[in-house]
């Protein structure tokens, strides 16, 4: 019984996921697109979007291999994996010790890994400028993700989400310059990963700005579908992990009763609205940057939290 | 007949390594007449040897293999027959021996048939002088590892291990043969700044040689120098993990943005072997550090990661050879900017090349992420070091560790992209074929290796548990018995991984929104040219060539570290002649440490030649004099 109560959390959490990633994407599309004093498309337009989409035919190019074929699907279920074993609104799901923080960053590595194969697949020259400007910003963004990793798990003694959460909770923590330090590092990484306003923008239509998007230009129908619902889960992910692990109040522990769940539930729901919220704001606010200051950006993300972690080696109590 | 005998053999051994690390029997022993007189040989099978016994016999096993089917296509079979068994002896002889003469023999013999083997095609200039650079190189690490067991023998000669070991716990010279060690083995392994001579080495001699290389050779110099360091020379001090630290990282990172800037893919796999070095030379050094300081458990944790990373490197890299060398051998191109499109021509290399890439970047469900994963766990355990010095050190190397796997993937991008995907940029390249079926079960052995090691970790972990609790007294928890297999390096609490699990998740959910977009929404395709944004250029000469692919990395990383200079030669409106971009990369090692040395052994050698013109009353002497002078040394000091 219990059993089946902690996988029935676990499936909700994976469906949750999937079905607020969209909406969060909606939503921020609607927020840039107020602020910027236009009307915008409806909150529910990436769910049309994804089901006209998967109802489409796919369209090939005539040298396109299996791999371009197979590729979506395997991104698709990789983020959502990752996404999965976030926490959203409950920490301790059953299956959260299958991996922890380093494996998730490395789930995500292999979704980028293999979208950059895509863009080679077809041989086409966008096709190669995006996988290598997106190579070149994964190189600098990884090691500063997992340097955000090694400060929070050195606090925390835990490379474990669940147990990072509940650490973040307790009253142990207190204000430390290494958390400001990891916190300024991990939103400039999940930018940078995201492909947002500075480094990339998702909604550019000139082909040489594009870095993300140019990966993924010969994919259509339910391919493209899958990718951009990749692309969704991923902003999600790096919403929830932010929220999980910089306001994690709210988070209910695992067996908690049905009311408290509701609960949780709603509050990540508000730091979702949050997230969005902030995130349109910042992107409407600053202008793209050209694709070989994205090195400086990114270094300055992993330069603040190589010094997060070497403050703590320094002394725990920073 | 060779190869099928060689991987008869390779199998034999390989049952009795596993044999002897499963079982966990006492170390045998056996001493044979033969060698030097008053010494004999000995040879010894404990846990260590037993484990990189394994190693071994699993590469050169799998390299057998693909011999069998890929030697028929060799034009010059002479030059590989005879030295290829005696390379594979020689690399088993050096894990088996239990004396220093024994092994120091196994380890010129391994060296000079390897050599022979760089030189087998002999007539490329370029190869002559790999074989050159290899051959000085490897008399020096040999020279290196003499006076490391000269000082670990002592004036009385006691050669034997046994006597080293018990001679060692009391000895002071034991900094003095720690660097020696590092050295001599170092370079053997390819450890910056010694690695010069592998790039060269490694891709000049034939495919499954070159994977033996890369695969097994550099495991053999790992082992070197854990027996000498972990095993034979006594207690460590503090700084002996910081300089095998410092070590690895720069390695590390030296390596795969070389390997980067590569078009060669042999080369480029070449380079990539010295990264994954420095990889296995960091987890090492943590636990030398560890051990310094009586952290016995977080010893283990670093030192199985580092041997684990080992055995993944040399499954993989095999893997990636054999595959470039099927590449090479069906279309005669090791340049990347000649292939493309592999992935229509050969599906099964193509697929079986892929795992290689995707282990090897270490993505998860496959081998090179758990040994990656558990190094970081290593360095998270390294704030209970006291020592100030290491407690920066280890997150600076945990950075350059995490950067270098960043880089390898965006390098193994770059080679699977430009090789196998894309459209042909050559007619050789078009009309490819796929390779016989004895390479195919060789990579497909090789796969499997590393997709098994990737998602049962546990039973990897827990073999090299006897090797641990001999080397550094304790061992990680045991890993097999826990529920669903997952690893649990410390404690669940604080980190644990489930490859198996992951895998799971990852093929379900990729299967399900498959299969359910497939029967509710559309599974319908068409082929159409490619979009490319409304201008698709049929020539594949538009396609990113491997040069244009590492441009971005080599504008960020390499203006520092290979002063790389851009000339862009436009040609005006109207003139016919085409655009040219030079690029200029040095290699540091080359200019700062290597022509110096070799100015100073020409001038040298320039200086002393008049005294190859002497006649033969000058000669007599020059030797009457050199005599005397020596015996006057020798009276004086004595």
């Amino acid at each position: 019984m219990v059993v089946m109560r902690d996988l029935a959390v676990q499936g909700a959490q994976m469906l949750i996921v999937l079905a607020l990633a969209p909406l969060l994407t909606g939503f921020v599309r609607k927020l840039k697109a107020r602020m910027l004093g236009r009307e915008g498309p409806p909150i529910v337009q990436p769910y049309r979007e994804l089901v006209r989409l998967m109802r489409k035919e796919a369209v090939l190019a005539d040298n396109a291999s299996w791999l371009f074929r197979v590729i979506p699907y395997m991104v698709f279920a990789g983020t959502w994996v990752a996404s999965a074993l976030v926490p959203t609104f409950a920490t301790g799901l059953i299956f959260s010790w299958s991996a922890d923080l380093i494996a998730v960053t490395a789930l995500l590595g292999s979704g980028r890994f293999f979208v950059a194969l895509a863009g080679m697949d077809v041989g086409t020259s966008f096709g190669g400028i995006g996988s290598s400007r997106e190579a070149m910003i994964a190189t600098l963004a990884e090691p500063a993700m997992i340097m955000i990793v090694f400060t929070l798990a050195l606090l925390a003694g835990s490379t474990q989400l669940s147990a990072l959460a509940g650490f973040m909770l307790s009253p142990a923590v207190g204000l430390r310059v290494s958390l400001a330090l990891a916190l300024i590092a991990l939103i400039m990484v999940a930018i940078a990963e995201n492909g947002r306003i500075p480094v990339d923008n998702p909604a550019t239509h000139l082909e040489l700005t594009m870095v993300h998007e140019a990966m993924i230009l010969e994919y259509s129908g339910r391919h493209l579908a899958m990718i951009e619902f990749a692309a969704s889960l991923k902003l999600l992910l790096y919403v929830s992990l932010i929220a999980c692990v910089f306001v994690p109040w709210g988070l209910v522990s695992p067996r908690a009763a049905v009311s408290e769940y509701a609960l949780a539930a709603l509050a990540y729901l508000g730091k979702l609205a949050a997230g969005g919220f902030l995130l349109a704001l910042f992107e409407t606010s600053i202008a793209k940057m050209r694709v070989f200051r994205v090195p400086d950006f990114l270094g300055a993300a992993l330069m603040l939290s190589l010094l997060g972690a070497l403050l703590l080696f320094v002394s725990r109590s920073l | 007949m060779v190869y099928a005998a060689c991987l008869a053999l390779s199998g034999m051994g390989l049952v009795a390594a596993l044999s002897h690390l499963i079982g966990a029997v006492a170390p045998a022993e056996i001493v044979s007449p033969l060698g030097l007189p008053w010494i004999g040989a000995h040879f010894r099978l404990d846990a260590l040897s037993a484990f990189f016994l394994a190693l071994v016999s699993l590469s050169s096993g799998a390299a057998s293999l693909y011999a069998v089917g890929h030697g028929r296509e060799e034009r010059e079979p002479e030059r590989v027959l005879p030295f290829y068994p005696v390379f594979l002896a020689g690399m088993n002889l050096v894990v088996l021996a239990g004396d220093a003469f024994t092994f120091l023999l196994s380890w010129e013999v391994m060296s000079l048939a390897s050599c022979a083997l760089v030189m087998a095609r002999h007539r490329e200039e370029e190869n002559v002088y790999a074989g050159y650079v290899y051959l000085v190189m490897a008399s020096f690490s040999a020279l290196t590892l003499l006076l490391a067991f000269g000082f670990m023998a002592g004036a009385d000669g006691s050669y034997a291990f046994d006597s080293i070991r018990a001679r060692m716990a009391t000895a002071s010279s034991t900094g003095v043969v720690l660097v020696l060690a590092l050295i001599g083995a170092g370079s053997k392994a390819g450890l910056a700044p010694l690695h010069v001579w592998l790039p060269l080495a490694h891709p000049a001699a034939p495919s499954h040689v070159s994977a033996l290389m890369s695969g097994a050779m550099t495991k053999v110099a790992v082992y070197a120098f854990v027996r000498i360091v972990f095993d034979l020379i006594g207690p460590p001090a503090w700084w002996w993990g910081a300089i095998v630290l410092a070590a690895g990282g720069m390695t590390a990172t030296l390596g795969v943005l070389h390997a980067l800037m590569q078009h060669d893919l042999k080369r480029l796999l070449a380079y990539s072997t010295v990264e994954n070095i420095g990889i296995i030379f960091i987890a090492l050094g943590l636990a030398l550090a560890f051990r310094a300081y009586g952290l016995g458990s977080a010893a283990a944790l670093a030192l199985t990661a580092g041997l684990l990373h080992a055995f993944n490197h040399s499954a993989f890299k095999s893997l990636l050879f054999l595959g470039a060398g099927a590449v090479l051998s069906k279309t005669g191109a090791r340049d990347m900017e000649r292939l493309g499109g592999l992935i229509h021509r050969m599906p099964q290399t193509a697929f079986l090349f892929l795992v290689g890439c995707a282990a090897i970047s270490a993505l998860p469900p496959l081998n090179g992420f758990v040994s990656e994963w558990l190094t970081l766990q290593a360095i998270l355990l390294s704030p209970q070091l006291p020592s100030w010095g290491l407690k920066l050190l280890a997150p600076a190397v945990g950075a350059l560790l995490a950067l270098s796997a960043a880089l390898a993937a965006a390098c193994f991008i770059k080679a699977y992209g430009v090789t196998f995907l894309g459209r042909p940029r050559t007619a050789a390249a078009e009309v490819a074929h796929e390779t016989d079926r004895f390479s195919l079960v060789a990579m497909s052995l090789l796969a499997a290796t590393c997709f098994i090691a990737g998602i049962v970790p546990s039973l990897f972990i827990d073999a090299l548990a006897p090797v641990a609790r001999s080397l550094v007294g304790d061992r990680m928890p045991a890993q097999f018995g826990l529920a669903w297999l997952t690893i649990v390096p410390i404690a669940e609490s604080r980190s644990s991984y489930n490859g198996m699990l992951v895998f799971l998740f990852v093929a379900a959910s990729g299967i399900l929104a498959a299969s359910v977009i497939h029967r509710f929404a559309s599974h319908a395709v068409r082929r159409a040219p490619a979009w490319d944004c409304g201008f698709p250029d049929l020539n594949p000469a538009t396609q990113y060539t491997a040069a244009s692919f590492s441009q971005p990395i080599r504008r960020v990383y390499g203006s520092y570290v290979f002063r790389a200079r851009e000339r862009v030669d436009m040609p005006l409106p109207g003139e016919l002649r085409p655009a040219r971009i030079e690029v200029e990369l040095h290699d540091l090692a080359w200019d700062w440490l290597y022509a110096p040395i070799a100015r100073a052994v020409g001038a040298i050698a320039d200086w002393l030649n008049p005294l190859q013109f002497r006649t033969i009353r000058q000669y007599l002497s020059l030797v009457f004099f050199a005599l005397v002078v020596l015996l006057t040394g020798l009276a004086l000091w004595s």
